[in-house]
């Protein structure tokens, strides 16, 4: 009974003693996201990689679940018990939190001379002065085929919107039991983001379109957002049987089970269809620009970044981390690991995947713009964002044409949003 | 005479639940009503604004449409309930309380979709329709309705995606209504019926004539309780179709319209303020229901009874 004691003690003593040993030696530095998938990767890879230069940090990745991260670490920050470094969404939700004093300013954080204004857009102030979080990824868009079926039927990649459309119809001609056009339109969201925001930009000229968009110079019923609309409107005959009741994941199904040809894309996808089905062998090509065109525009959509919670009490250690956000060695490491979310640094990194390789080199070849309703378009309600799920889907579905489309949601955007009152009456709203 | 002394056992009976139920259930109901009369400022700061809220969603032309779409669909959602469910589960109990052989085989079948989790439900149902895999493409083809453009997007088009939803809630549901009929059908007198049938009354006229008047006032609460439960209607639309209650908002009754008001949606942050708002009302619509079916219905049965 006595010898069992004292082994109890001597095993408490032991615990205590390596416990606050541990809190002493090292200092804690928790990291909030929503990245719930990445958690091995960030135990296994990234936060090993980390130590190796700062053995003293112990880092701790504690994500929450994607739909209700917004709203947990909301409540977390108002209690204080948030972590030291908070990972930001882009646009509305991080800005809303800076103007909160929830996020602290970076403009002064070693290596952020690492990245480009249209790199930090989505993490500063709306004149630009203030940076809070460090870009760590953006996600692109393009189009996946299914080369092993390209070859059996002797096609190619497309160059231009005309040649895609046309190509469409040659696959439903040739080979009527797969869908040309692998995506549905149940879930709402592919039909605006793998649709609209994939391809329109090549129709209204990326950023310059963009910023005469949010001057009022343009809205959704003009020129090239029109047109962007009116060449969505065009994938209706090649979507897949059912098409309206094809979920998300139903489209992942039938792409990566060789039912479809080419399937509208979010470099994600790379490394999803890669577990799905690892024979899948895959091909990309970026939204073909219309004939003519001198330019082509890619939807290069910043899409995560970190930063520093002020009330931190780990601030020196948590700074450290970030600035190892900005090297080099965090950008080959994370663009590597997870294909298809691709770092906003400066440098020329390479990415041993290639269809994650391709989608990177338009970069190269292309202007990127991102999601242009991220960006203070859906800060009121009606968002912008939101309606265009449902424009889209409406378009698609058959149930408005382009033109009827457009004007719904432009009437609902100028409902509040200033620069476009003029719109309103323009166009007759209600 | 002396008067008898306060019963105090009777409080200390009363008290647990008094004290549970006002905890979790009155507190709460009042504190959402009281919610939903301010405002929240972009500082945090609550700001008190009356009925003001309760004004922008009945006249704010961004507010009115879906309160009205979620409205009228709740209703259609209802109406299939009561014209369905209802009737359906009365004749199933009346088959089974009819001494068919095997009885307790078919009670527990129909029950069982009633005990199963809605998301199990909705996720069966949309394997059962999922163009992709289910068994609807193949059966639709030997039908030969393979190009129905309805038909093969039951939960895709507007026209068809609610009342295949309510269907589906149906079917789940049923079970629910016909243990409740069943259960006031087992206690009518056997001398009742077999009198009737003595003098030479059909099963319709039995029925009719005995059996329907004495379950009347199960009737009213199968009633009552479907059209609480409808109005409150929220994870099976949720599970299928998602918050945005598509296509073109077509599914969207109010607990779906409640959740994307308070909890915001994608893009845009929840406003806790017009959410209790929502909620508000959706408690004026049950209390209005109640109220008719208590005053309506409930008093002119004591009367009959009594």
């Amino acid at each position: 009974m006595f010898r069992r004691l004292t082994g109890a003690l001597a095993l408490a003593a032991f615990l205590m003693a390596t416990f606050l040993g541990g809190a002493f030696a090292k200092q804690q530095v928790i990291i909030e996201s929503w990245r719930t998938d990445d958690l091995k990767l960030w135990k296994d890879v990234i936060i090993p990689a980390f130590n190796k230069h700062y053995p003293d940090i112990e880092v701790i990745f504690a994500p929450t679940n994607p739909a209700e991260y917004n709203a947990v670490l909301d409540s977390k920050l108002q209690a204080g018990t948030a972590g030291d470094l908070i990972t930001c969404r882009p646009f509305g939700k991080s800005l809303e939190l800076y103007n909160k004093g929830h996020l602290a300013p970076l403009n002064d954080l070693p290596g952020m001379e690492n990245f480009t204004d249209f790199a930090k857009v989505a993490w500063s102030t709306d004149d630009g002065s203030v940076t809070y979080c460090v870009p760590m990824a953006s996600v692109i868009h393009g189009f996946l085929y299914n080369k092993d079926l390209f070859d059996k039927y002797g096609f190619q990649p497309p160059k231009t919107w005309e040649e895609f459309i046309d190509l469409l119809g040659q696959m439903k001609k040739k080979a009527p039991a797969l869908a040309p056009l692998v995506m549905g339109t149940k879930d709402q969201w592919e039909a605006a983001t793998m649709g609209w925001h994939n391809i329109a930009p090549n129709y209204y000229g990326g950023e310059a379109g963009r910023r005469a968009f949010l001057a009022g110079k343009e809205g959704f019923h003009t020129d090239g957002f029109l047109k962007g609309f009116e060449a969505l409107a065009q994938w209706a005959p090649y979507l897949p049987r059912g098409f309206k009741a094809v979920s998300y994941s139903d489209a992942q199904q039938l792409f990566t089970q060789g039912r479809g040809f080419i399937y509208p894309a979010g470099s994600w996808d790379i490394g999803v269809f890669h577990q799905m089905n690892p024979k899948l062998n895959m091909g990309a090509f970026k939204a073909p620009p219309p004939t003519g065109a001198t330019k082509s525009y890619i939807s290069d959509h910043q899409d995560i970044a970190m930063g520093l919670n002020p009330a931190s009490k780990n601030a020196d250690a948590a700074k450290k981390f970030l600035e190892w956000l900005t090297t080099k060695e965090f950008a080959e490491l994370y663009g590597n690991a997870l294909p298809g979310f691709f770092p906003l640094h400066n440098f020329n990194i390479t990415i041993s995947d290639p269809v994650a390789n391709e989608f990177l080199s338009w970069r190269q070849t292309s202007e990127g713009t991102f999601r242009m309703t991220y960006y203070k378009l859906s800060d009121q309600k009606p968002d912008a964002e939101t309606d265009l799920w449902v424009a889209s889907v409406n378009i698609l579905n058959g149930n408005q044409t382009p033109e009827e489309a457009a004007k719904w949601i432009e009437c609902r955007l100028s409902s509040w949003y200033q620069p476009h009152k003029h719109f309103h009456e323009e166009l007759n709203c209600k | 005479m002396r008067r008898k002394p306060f019963p105090w056992h009777i409080t200390v009976f009363l008290a647990p639940a008094v004290l549970i139920y006002t905890l979790f259930m009155i507190y709460p109901m009042l504190a959402s009503l009281k919610f939903s009369l301010y405002q929240s400022l972009d500082d945090g700061r609550q700001v008190f604004v009356a009925f003001g809220n309760y004004i922008k969603l009945l006249t704010d032309p961004n507010w009115k449409e879906p309160f009205w779409n979620a409205f009228w669909n709740n209703v259609v959602f209802f109406v299939i309930h009561m014209s369905l469910q209802n009737p359906i589960g009365l004749l199933l109990a009346v088959l089974l309380a009819s001494n068919i052989r095997g009885a307790w085989i078919y009670r527990t079948i129909i029950f069982t979709p009633t005990i199963l989790s809605v998301v199990l439900v909705g996720f069966a149902w949309k394997l059962i329709l999922s163009p992709t895999w289910g068994i609807w493409f193949p059966l639709l083809d030997r039908l030969g309705l393979g190009d129905n453009e309805v038909a093969i997007a039951l939960l895709g088009n507007e026209s068809s995606a609610l009342i295949t939803l309510s269907l589906i809630s149906v079917w789940q549901n049923i079970g629910i209504p016909m243990m409740l009929f069943l259960a006031a059908l087992i206690r009518i007198p056997s001398e009742l019926i077999e009198a009737a049938q003595v003098d030479g009354a059909s099963s319709w006229r039995v029925f009719w004539r005995i059996q329907f008047p004495l379950i009347v006032p199960t009737v009213g609460i199968v009633a009552i309780l479907t059209f609480i439960g409808n109005f409150n209607a929220f994870d099976l639309i949720y599970a299928t179709q998602g918050a945005l209650a598509g296509p073109n908002y077509s599914t969207d009754i109010m607990g779906t319209f409640f959740f994307r008001t308070f909890f915001g949606f994608q893009l845009r942050p929840g406003d806790p303020n017009m959410g209790a708002t929502v909620a508000g009302m959706m408690l004026l619509i049950i209390l209005a229901g109640v109220l008719l079916y208590l005053y309506g219905w409930q008093r002119r049965m004591e009367e009959v009874q009594f």
